[in-house]
């Protein structure tokens, strides 16, 4: 490696590129753009969780000071416009398919979730919207409720086409074989779990601003979305019916996503139906409250986990039921989350030889429930890893100890598990390993006596989590029910002067893909990676793309990349050897030169980038000028990080309060790109996941209110609810992807929340307590310390 | 937020007159609490008279009490030498409130007036026998508080200044709500040399209140061990999300035990 790829290079912790402008407040989001002539949009929205609408009364709105239009679902409706779609649907155990009832973009009829929108009032300012959609009168007949979702096939039901308020009843695994396993058990362990709702709550609230040219028909949004082509195919394809060339969708700066900005919102919709009606551009911007009331929410579910185990502890059988939550209307990866994403996951880390499960999608009114940090992955590592460490704690085994014994063997790979995902490589004892050594987990003992000397309950609990990230091959996708590829994009622009732009069809919104992405192509060029720009985000720059989320970015967006700049250094090749009066086949490329081999004759990159655009001396009979290059590459299977975390807490008797003291995170993302960026991933993750374990519950009451719709009571982890993180590596690269990378978005998310779940329960075990909740807040600790002694005392 | 009409006067006579002139006009302070209202169209008064320029914002020494001017900024009197001195305890108190924003825009006087049943401020006023000076009498903290975001102040009546008893012992200890960090328990212990005075805010369905059975343990042994054998009952205490009354109960006997020291 020459000076300047030890610099930028793939593996150098560049600082991020991207931040000089975030950290000076200079980033550009959707709602800092204004266009001449734009009107404010404000959505009415239902108060009530599940109600007929009898009447909607907007006289009185219409002529209100500043307003220049009020709409309603009929209005949509004449205009024959659609609702968002599901992107994914799944086969039912009967036979049937997902049922999939209409979503509108403004309520016809109905309303089904606190936050539903009635109607759109646009107007001159936010204000005068705002004080016009108190003259509107909506005559409701309410209905009841349903809320609890693990009763909701009892309660009344939601839409004509969801009998039972079950979306879907899914199915993966071998029923007969498993139910065996657990009747032919030395042991079986049986646990409940629930995954507590979350809010996604990313730091900007959603936006859009759409504006109507009538020239040439065309309409421009700009949106918070993380995966703008998907939003201008859905818009265009499914809702309007208007060619895709007629929508520019551009997605600018976005402030965090967390999957809640995948999908296509009815807001976005009507401001792109509304600025054409009106003729002007019209912009919609959330504040925190509709963020909470309307945000897809994550998580929400119910597991029933039996595990059955041999004499030897070996694993020999996983049965999991599960009820999850899925809102009011189905959201667009709303299906495959519990389903595809949770279910393909229950084998872990460990050689299970029968797996089954069941999984039930539900209706109920509350906000729609989809993809979020993790996105079904955190459901199936919290139920199997809080099922490992009971069963370790029932069968009297060390944790590490059993979950050893279990693992897949590092020969084992490429590995098929019982629920259809074949495993490519991974070696799991490393990371175990070095995670217990990273926390001192041998001399755990000893500091839970000093803890307990001076009135504390010290606990540790680990988590070796698995997950699949960059969903693929699309034609997997595709049978598995994916209406989408799941293939990336990019395109890469060798400038005349030998700079480079690349378009990726990635979509960053606080991952640091400018920095990433550069380095991709710094380190393969040979080049300083000041001299790579990286766009995203602008259906009209860049070629079409999947956007980001689950993880996919560098595996599937990255990739494409690389190949795009095989091609360009293939290319290169052609055009020195010709410069350089040599055999292509003699020329070699290193360090941003192409050299004929065995001399000393050689022209820089920057050189052969001229030539291809000046091309006075340049083989035009065999080869075309310029020098750009695309690439569409469609992965061969997921890539499947993996590692260990370990946590360490201490509990005050006296209040409940749980301090993380301590926390080892040894992942296996397989090569890193950029180590710090990785590290700042691991360190968000875990600060979810923490927030999910301690903190964090979205709660509806019984008349379907969100009693926690502000950070007065929806708790968000704070700097100082965190401890300082040791975070460390293993590494099996990836097989089937050139840079051999992986993915490390979620894993904090997913690793997390067992981890300390299980340190909680081993500190508090002493006492007896087997079981806790998330999030495990103070009263709850409490709470149960409480009970445990007045068991003790009788 | 409605529109309203805003004035910034220069002293307290003539916001009293601005305030009478426009029906229902509403103090501004530091805002803390009003704006984010106003901003939820949860409240349209018909003007707002911003009390900031009108000199309200001194700290003073008055011998056998510290006298705090109305407007005085939270992180004023953290910082303040005098309090931190005379009362180290109110200093604590005031740095422990909202966030660093919040402490360099919040009142004292904003806070008590609002008497917010999760504030911190209002048991320092309880605690430490503070009278309440406004612009037409001076009125006893046992007086002043009636019940949750209710106060003896008489319609467009202001908080000038506080002055707070110097106590020989005091402490102030809150068990924060953990999404807003509001009180959820907050204990302020002021021993005086004619008994202790125990006050709690953040747990009262009535707002902030003195603890009788507390006060008489710690009256004559002023140790963490005289409350060991108390019951502290959960009645009158609030119940929400975060906290039953019984968890609450068992809060507010830790968190005295915390402040006695």
């Amino acid at each position: 490696m020459n000076e300047v790829t030890k610099i930028d290079g793939i593996g150098s912790s560049v600082r991020r590129t991207e931040d000089k402008k975030f950290l000076t407040g200079k980033g550009r989001y959707t709602d800092d753009i204004n266009r001449p002539g734009q009107v404010q949009a404000y959505f009415l929205r239902s108060d009530v969780a599940h109600a007929e609408i009898k009447s909607i009364d907007t006289k009185a709105a219409q002529s209100a000071p500043g307003v220049v239009g009020v709409f309603t679902g009929s209005d949509i409706a004449a205009d024959k416009v659609g609702g968002p779609i599901c992107g994914w649907v799944v086969p039912c155990r009967d036979g049937s398919s997902t049922k999939e009832p209409p979503h509108p973009l403004l309520a016809q009829g109905k309303v089904r979730f606190v936050g539903d929108a009635v109607a759109v009032v646009v107007a001159e300012t936010m204000e005068q919207a705002k004080s016009a959609a108190e003259l509107i009168d909506v005559d409701y007949n309410e209905l009841t409720p349903v809320v609890d979702f693990v009763n909701a096939d009892k309660g009344a039901q939601i839409h004509e086409e969801v009998p039972n308020n079950c979306y879907f009843d899914w199915e993966l695994g071998d029923e007969s074989a498993t139910n065996k396993a657990i009747k032919s058990a030395a042991k079986v362990v049986k646990l409940s779990v629930r995954n507590n709702r979350l809010v996604p709550n990313a730091m900007e609230p959603r936006s859009a601003l759409a504006e109507y040219d009538s020239l040439d028909e065309s309409y421009t949004l700009h949106t918070t979305s993380q995966n703008p082509h998907l939003t201008r195919l859905v818009l265009a394809a499914f809702m309007f019916a208007i060619p895709e060339s007629k929508l520019r969708v551009i997605a600018p700066d976005v402030g965090g996503g967390f999957g809640s900005k995948i999908y296509v919102y009815i807001e976005e919709a009507v401001c792109v139906w509304a600025s054409k009606k009106i003729g002007r551009p019209v912009k919609w911007t959330a504040d925190r409250t509709q963020a909470f009331l309307t945000d897809c929410h994550g998580r929400d579910h119910a597991n029933d986990v039996q595990l059955a185990l041999d004499d030897n502890n070996k694993i020999i059988g996983l049965r999991v039921d599960t009820v999850c939550n899925l809102g009011a209307y189905l959201s667009a990866f709303s299906v495959v989350v519990p389903t595809i994403l949770h279910g393909t996951l229950l084998s872990g880390q460990y050689d299970i030889p029968a797996i089954y499960t069941n999984v039930k999608g539900m209706a109920t009114n509350t906000v729609n429930v989809d993809a979020y940090r993790g996105a079904g992955r955190p459901e199936a590592t919290y139920l199997l890893e809080r099922t490992m460490e009971t069963a370790a704690r029932e069968v009297g085994m060390d944790p590490a100890e059993f979950r050893r014994i279990n693992f897949i063997p590092k020969d084992a790979f490429p590995y098929q598990t019982q629920v259809a995902l074949q495993y490519d490589i991974g070696d799991y004892e490393p990371h175990l390993d070095k995670a217990m050594e990273m926390i001192d987990y041998s001399n755990f003992e000893k500091r839970r006596a000093e803890a307990a000397k001076r009135g504390m309950y010290r606990g540790i609990g680990m988590s070796s989590y698995i997950e699949a990230c960059g969903l693929a091959p699309s034609a997997v996708v595709g049978a598995l029910g994916g209406r989408v590829g799941q293939w990336e994009s990019a395109s890469v622009r060798v400038n005349p002067t030998g700079t480079i732009s690349v378009f990726t069809g990635s979509h960053s919104h606080g991952q640091g893909h400018a920095t990433t992405f550069a380095q991709i192509v710094a380190d393969k060029l040979g080049i300083p990676i000041e001299n790579v720009e990286v766009i995203h985000g602008d259906t009209d720059k860049t070629p079409f793309g999947m956007g980001s989320y689950g993880s996919r970015s560098l595996a599937s967006g990255g990739s494409a990349i690389s190949k795009a700049v095989d091609k360009i250094i293939n290319k290169s090749k052609k055009i020195a050897a010709h410069l350089l009066e040599a055999s292509e086949d003699d020329i070699d490329f290193k360090d941003g030169k192409f050299v004929v081999g065995g001399t000393d004759k050689e022209k820089a990159f920057g050189e052969i980038a001229l030539a291809a655009y000046v091309p006075h001396n340049y083989p035009l009979e065999t080869l075309e000028p310029g020098l750009e290059e695309n690439a569409f590459y469609d992965p061969t299977n997921f890539v499947f990080p993996s590692g260990t975390h370990i946590a360490e807490v201490e509990i005050d008797p006296a209040t409940g309060v749980v301090e993380v003291v301590d926390w080892a995170a040894c992942d296996d993302f397989g090569n890193l790109v950029n180590p710090m960026i990785v590290e700042g991933q691991v360190h968000g993750g875990i600060a979810q996941g923490i927030g999910q374990a301690l903190l964090e519950d979205a709660h509806y009451d019984e008349n379907g209110q969100l009693l926690t719709a502000s950070y007065m009571d929806y708790c968000m982890p704070r700097a100082d609810d965190l401890p300082s993180f040791k975070v460390g590596y293993t590494n099996t690269p990836c097989t089937h992807n050139d840079l051999g990378v992986k993915g490390c978005g979620e894993a904090g998310a997913i690793a997390s929340p067992p981890a300390l779940i299980n340190a909680v329960i081993d500190a508090l075990s002493p006492l007896g307590v087997t079981d806790m909740s998330m999030p495990a807040t103070p009263q709850k600790v409490w709470k149960a310390i409480q009970e445990s002694q007045s068991v003790a005392a009788e | 937020m409605y529109s309203t009409k805003y004035i910034k006067p220069n002293s307290t006579s003539e916001a009293l007159e601005a305030v009478k002139s426009m029906g229902e006009g509403k103090f501004l302070a530091g805002g803390m609490t009003l704006i984010p209202t106003l901003k939820q169209r949860l409240a349209s008064p018909d003007g707002l008279v911003d009390i900031s320029g009108c000199d309200l914002d001194s700290i003073s020494d008055e011998g056998d009490a510290i006298k705090i001017g109305a407007m005085t900024k939270h992180a004023s009197v953290a910082e303040s030498d005098l309090v931190k001195k005379a009362v180290p305890a109110l200093a604590k108190l005031a740095d422990g409130i909202g966030d660093r924003q919040v402490r360099n825009r919040g009142t004292l006087g904003g806070s008590v007036a609002n008497n917010d049943p999760s504030a911190c401020y209002p048991s320092a006023v309880l605690a430490l026998k503070a009278i309440v000076h406004t612009n037409t009498r001076s009125i006893e903290a046992d007086e002043f508080f009636t019940g949750m975001f209710e106060t003896a102040l008489e319609e467009n009546e202001m908080i000038e200044a506080i002055s707070f008893s110097k106590p020989t012992k005091a402490n102030y200890v809150k068990f924060p709500n953990p999404a807003s960090r509001y009180a959820m328990v907050g204990v302020f212990v002021a021993q005086f040399n004619d008994g202790v005075r125990v006050a709690v805010t953040g747990a009262g369905e009535g707002g902030v209140f003195r603890h009788a059975e507390m006060e008489a343990a710690l009256s004559s042994n002023y140790n963490a061990d005289a409350l060991s054998a108390l019951e502290i009952s959960s009645e009158g205490l609030i119940s929400d999300l975060h906290a039953s009354p019984e968890y609450r109960a068992n809060l507010i006997k830790e968190m005295t035990k915390r402040a006695v020291v």
